[in-house]
């Protein structure tokens, strides 16, 4: 095993939901250490295809390899906690691993939310417990931390701070990532390699190189140009308004 | 007469209060899991249950086991129904077994079997070997349910998470659903097939305000269970009201007090 093996590859996965083809011939590599996104819109089989390569979903052709004894951690779009079941974030990170209250509030303050460890899961925010979740997953000590919108109902200023915790992640544990994203520009900074999604493959590559392909423009063109805005600012304190000396050369 | 140096009332409460405690920890999955006409499709699957045994001069608790465990792991093998939804299918099941199992008790004419002991229960009838039954069975569950805690409670609240972190969904539902039909098959002799469900959702309900954790909630929900019994048997005892479906308006009244009484918490 050599550290350039690949921890997932996918070959040719093709995925039906009935008669409706949902994934065509798609390969994908993801290496040690490197963050990867999944960008496509709505009902280009991202999720899916993040459900294929868990082993959550058998493909009807092509297949999954997983590197022996890779872990995988986890973080799912929303989580809904039944009203009658009385469960703290604590004992939630519990049901992942086995390990004692300090290192479940280790976790929580790596991310950043230390003081929820003894708040009902009910009583967190939306974004508050995408960070409760990459803690559990963290807690796992990950090869590969997968995030499916991680971004979903957090706003944009938390958004960026969100991409930028995961980047953060990256480089202390060395961990590889996947992500899945509905905006490339807000993850540009934080992520090594873009793949854009429509059912097949239609572009990959750097992000700069993604964001400029004809496919990509095709799909998010309209969308992409009112996002324009902010492109590059990720290290401005004072960003949204000031985008307009940013506007990206086309 | 002094009924408490009768011992059909201590084999009832034994009978009850081991039934009781066992089925109101497993019932908090079942409310957690929303899983309430679940519980009450394989209970009523019990009655074919019953009806098989008879006619096939077994034991019928083992009948019912079987049927009860037959539909809850078709239920869980088949996950998908077609156009129709969950709730529709149970539905379906649910009643066409027990109407069933009526029809073919019908046909047994050479066997009297007291319909309405079965559909209400006769905890006051029990003899020494249902209590050994409700106590192998409730241990064995009581024991399966410790040993299954914490994947049961992943899947609970996320299957797939729980999947991706090693837990094998499939084995712990069926699992869960063989709990449930042993469940199922020792409560059928105290409460009744109809009656079951309230054994496993009323004390879970009333346990849920003073509850902080999971497994502070299943202790509390066995401690009401058994509060609701021996309430339950006594008010049966003295105004001379059927004990089973006594027992349930007993752990229903404790429901609606702690719920109006005390103040909800986290």
């Amino acid at each position: 095993m050599t550290d350039n093996e690949p921890l997932v590859r996918a070959d040719g996965v093709t995925v039906c939901h009935g008669s409706r083809l949902v994934l065509e011939g798609v390969d994908l590599r993801i290496a040690p250490g490197e963050i990867v996104t999944l960008i496509g819109p709505n009902g280009s089989g991202k999720t899916t295809l993040v459900r294929v390569l868990l082993g959550l979903l058998r493909p009807g052709e092509g297949r999954v390899r997983r590197r022996r004894g890779l872990r995988i951690g986890y973080v799912p779009q929303r989580i809904h906690v039944e009203p009658t079941l009385p469960l703290t974030v604590g004992g939630f990170l519990g049901l992942g691993v086995r390990t004692g209250r300090a290192s479940h509030r280790a976790a929580l303050a790596e991310v950043g939310v230390g003081h929820l460890l003894d708040e009902p899961v009910q009583y967190v925010s939306g974004g508050e417990f995408q960070r409760v979740l990459l803690a559990r997953a963290l807690l796992r000590e990950p090869d590969l931390l997968v995030l499916d919108e991680p971004a979903q109902g957090v706003d944009v200023g938390g958004q960026r701070e969100l991409y930028r915790l995961i980047a953060r992640l990256r480089a202390e544990r060395g961990c590889a990532v996947l992500m899945v994203s509905h905006d490339l520009h807000l993850v540009m900074a934080a992520t090594d390699r873009v793949i854009c999604l429509n059912g097949h493959v239609c572009c990959r590559g750097e992000p700069e190189q993604v964001s400029g392909h004809p496919e990509y423009q095709r799909l998010f063109g309209p969308l992409d140009r009112e996002f324009a805005l902010y492109t590059h600012d990720h290290d401005s304190a004072h960003a949204a308004g000031t985008g307009e000396e940013r506007r990206p050369a086309e | 007469m002094n009924l408490l140096g009768e011992p059909f009332v201590w084999r009832a409460l034994a009978a009850g209060l081991g039934v009781a405690v066992v089925a109101a920890p497993l019932g908090c999955f079942v409310v957690w899991r929303r899983m309430a006409y679940f519980g009450d499709t394989l209970s009523h699957a019990a009655l074919l249950g019953v009806a098989l045994g008879v006619v096939l001069d077994v034991e019928p608790m083992l009948g019912v086991m079987v049927a009860a465990l037959t539909t809850g792991v078709l239920l869980v093998g088949l996950q998908r129904f077609g156009e129709f939804a969950i709730d529709t299918v149970l539905g379906i099941l649910a009643h066409s077994t027990l109407a069933l199992g009526v029809v073919v008790l019908s046909f047994v004419e050479s066997v009297r079997v007291d319909l309405f002991s079965y559909l209400f229960g006769d905890i006051l009838a029990v003899t020494g070997g249902d209590i050994g039954w409700i106590l192998a069975g409730g241990a064995l569950v009581l024991g399966m349910l410790v040993f299954l805690w914490r994947p049961l409670l992943a899947v609970t609240v996320h299957t797939d998470l729980a999947q991706v972190e090693g837990v094998s969904v499939t084995a712990v539902r069926l699992a869960f659903v063989l709990l449930l039909a042993i469940v199922v098959a020792v409560a059928m002799r105290i409460v009744g097939i109809l009656l079951i469900t309230s054994l496993l959702v009323i004390p879970p309900a009333t346990a849920r305000r003073f509850a902080r954790n999971p497994a502070q909630m299943a202790l509390l929900a066995a401690l009401a269970a058994a509060i609701a019994v021996s309430a339950g048997l006594g008010a049966s005892l003295g105004w001379d009201t059927p004990a089973g479906p006594s027992m349930v308006v007993a752990s229903a009244v404790l429901f609606l007090l702690t719920v109006t009484l005390a103040r909800p918490r986290s």
